[in-house]
């Protein structure tokens, strides 16, 4: 999930009955699963929900890009560098989509980069983690955005239709991807004991932190109510990592790898898996930018911005000098 | 010229050689403008950037396995990617010169944009089916690559002083380099009489225009043609390749035989 515990602003949530006509109106076409579009009322809470969320989304997708980017240049064939430049190249896209859709609340791609750089807003807490080895590129494609397939799915039937038509297509891409990882995968674990052993040792390092993408369990939680009766958010944290242990499971055993979980155990009263808790100070910690990689990829993200500001005055620059230019043939035309 | 043309074992070597010449410039260049990811001035570059490494790379598969195809020694493109070492690799030298600012990175490919342009237009006429096919492919994406390097020097070129300063840095920079694309050795004639390729110099009016035209409408000047730096079409490179390949190779040199 690429957006964690976003903040509604609720203090709790209140009936058809308590709300002004304006807003029970718009409540009323949510309960019956319309959609709602930019330029029509919405409620202040709803409209900054949907900017935190969506710009954490967006934040994590362009973060996203850095820890995979990170073994671009060591890939191991000239296949394996295509698929993942192409992948990373997906996640920019995403980046581009996400920052659209939240400009249409009424807030800037330059607010949102302040945002983020300022450490104001927060991206997933996953990619705050290192990629170590080659196997992480596969165990990143299959988890993590596994994980993140388990949000967006649900998101694209999101009440606010740019954040749910994005989505859609989004979603598409994130599929090819975590096929994409398993593969990378699959090759390695039939390979030698060295690259099994490394495909392992990915999967013990990226299990927990993959797991703590949902977030805490958020069935107490105001915002998580909110949320979903605003239908932003369909499911609970807790629904969503049961969904994809019981599906990641079966799969980690096909690769003939050990999930790092010693409870871990098939349920079948429930019909799905038992298993441990994520170490949830640890989360709070990567959140509060304790994570082993929080400098470096704050860091990468200003040092591009500020490093780059240069380009972004020279284009703007030039393109005042065309306009001053066109304007000033006209005015000696006339 | 007409005696060596008739010998194919010759014809063979030098095919090679040229193969293997624009298929380590694509793979080196698409290393370098694949450093970039994630860290690029503007969302929009950082897609555009590994767009363009993106056909670099493939074109690189593309080269690197006729390359294999016509050495007949069983070496795949990846084989050839990552298991020679540098004086063994023929890319020109412009393509390892690193990064620099974002500046360097498009002044560096538009010099080879340019060329490359015309290279691959020329070798769509190739004798050499094979050739002329791959050549095809990749015009269409160069084209693209051209417009925008193109556009882009134009545009920093004519912003603000800061980008005018830094683009004509990075074009003094760069222009030793460029001499490299033109020059030519008895392998190019090998493969110019059989109309294989084209003559390098013959590229050179053609990238001369499109060269002046571009920093003509970008208000920078064209600096002199002093000395110019060669050596990477015969294998002798820079201190920077080696550490390009140490990092390109890594895995395939750490675990010999593995598959991935």
């Amino acid at each position: 999930m690429y957006a964690q515990m976003v903040k509604t602003d609720a203090a709790r949530v209140r009936s058809l009955d308590e709300m002004d006509p304006v807003e029970r109106a718009f409540q009323e076409r949510i309960d019956a699963g319309q959609k709602i579009e930019p330029k029509e009322w919405m409620p202040e809470g709803y409209r900054k929900t949907l900017v935190r969320q969506i710009s954490q989304h967006a934040h994590s997708e362009i973060v996203g890009q850095l820890p995979e980017g990170n073994w671009i240049t060591r890939a191991p064939t000239l296949e394996r560098k295509a698929i993942l430049l192409a992948k990373v190249q997906d996640e920019a896209g995403h980046g581009l989509y996400l920052y659209c859709a939240a400009e249409t609340l009424g807030i800037s791609r330059d607010e949102m980069y302040a945002q983020l750089h300022s450490g104001k807003a927060k991206y997933s807490s996953i990619f705050n983690y290192p990629t170590l080895t080659w196997a992480d590129i596969g165990a990143i494609g299959w988890l993590v955005d596994g994980a993140a397939i388990m949000n967006q799915v649900p998101l694209q039937r999101c009440s606010y239709g740019p954040y749910a038509r994005a989505m859609v297509r989004i979603c598409k891409e994130e599929s090819f991807h975590q096929r994409q990882g398993y593969d990378v995968l699959m090759k390695m674990v039939k390979g030698t004991p060295a690259q099994k052993a490394m495909v392992q040792d990915a999967l013990n390092r990226w299990w927990w932190p993959s797991l703590m993408m949902f977030g805490p369990s958020d069935d107490a939680s105001v915002h998580s109510a909110q949320s979903m009766a605003w239908k932003i958010k369909q499911n609970s944290n807790d629904e969503l990592r049961q969904k994809f242990v019981d599906q990641t499971v079966p799969q980690a055993k096909y690769l003939g790898l050990t999930v790092p979980d010693p409870d871990l155990k098939w349920n079948e009263e429930k019909g799905g898996y038992d298993f441990g808790e994520p170490d949830w100070e640890e989360f709070f910690n990567v959140i509060a930018g304790n994570g082993p990689c929080n400098a470096e990829r704050l860091n990468a993200r200003k040092k591009a911005w500020d490093d780059g500001a240069w380009f972004r005055d020279g284009l703007t620059a030039h393109a005042e000098k065309v306009s001053d230019r066109r304007t000033a043939a006209k005015i000696a035309a006339e | 010229m007409a005696t060596a043309a008739l010998d194919p074992a010759a014809r063979q070597a030098a095919l090679l050689e040229f193969l293997l010449r624009i298929g380590d410039n694509t793979l080196i260049l698409g290393h370098r403008v694949s450093e970039w990811c994630g860290h690029s001035p503007a969302l929009e570059e950082d897609i555009a950037l590994a767009n363009t490494a993106l056909d670099l790379i493939g074109q690189t598969q593309l080269w690197l396995g006729l390359a294999g195809e016509v050495e007949g020694k069983g070496r795949s493109a990846d084989d050839l990617a990552y298991l020679r070492d540098g004086y063994e690799f023929r890319n020109i030298l412009l393509v390892e010169r690193p990064n620099g600012d974002f500046g360097k990175t498009l002044m560096r490919q538009f010099l080879f944009d340019a060329w490359h342009y015309l290279l691959l237009k020329a070798l769509k006429g190739s004798s050499d089916t094979r050739i002329a096919e791959i050549a095809e492919k990749a015009f269409k994406e160069v084209s693209y690559h051209l417009d925008r390097s193109r556009d882009l020097v134009i545009r920093l070129g004519d912003g603000t002083a800061e980008s005018h300063r830094r683009m004509q840095e990075a074009l003094d920079e760069l222009w030793p380099f460029t001499g490299e694309m033109f020059m030519s050795d008895a392998l190019d004639a090998e493969l110019v009489e059989a109309g294989i390729v084209p003559a390098p110099e013959s590229l050179k009016a053609g990238w001369d225009e499109i060269v002046a035209e571009t920093l003509a409408e970008g208000t920078l000047k064209k600096p002199a043609d002093g000395y110019m730096h060669k050596g990477g079409r015969r294998g002798v490179h820079t201190e920077h390749l080696g550490f390009i390949l140490s990092e390109m190779q890594f895995l395939q040199r750490a675990y010999p035989g593995a598959t991935w």
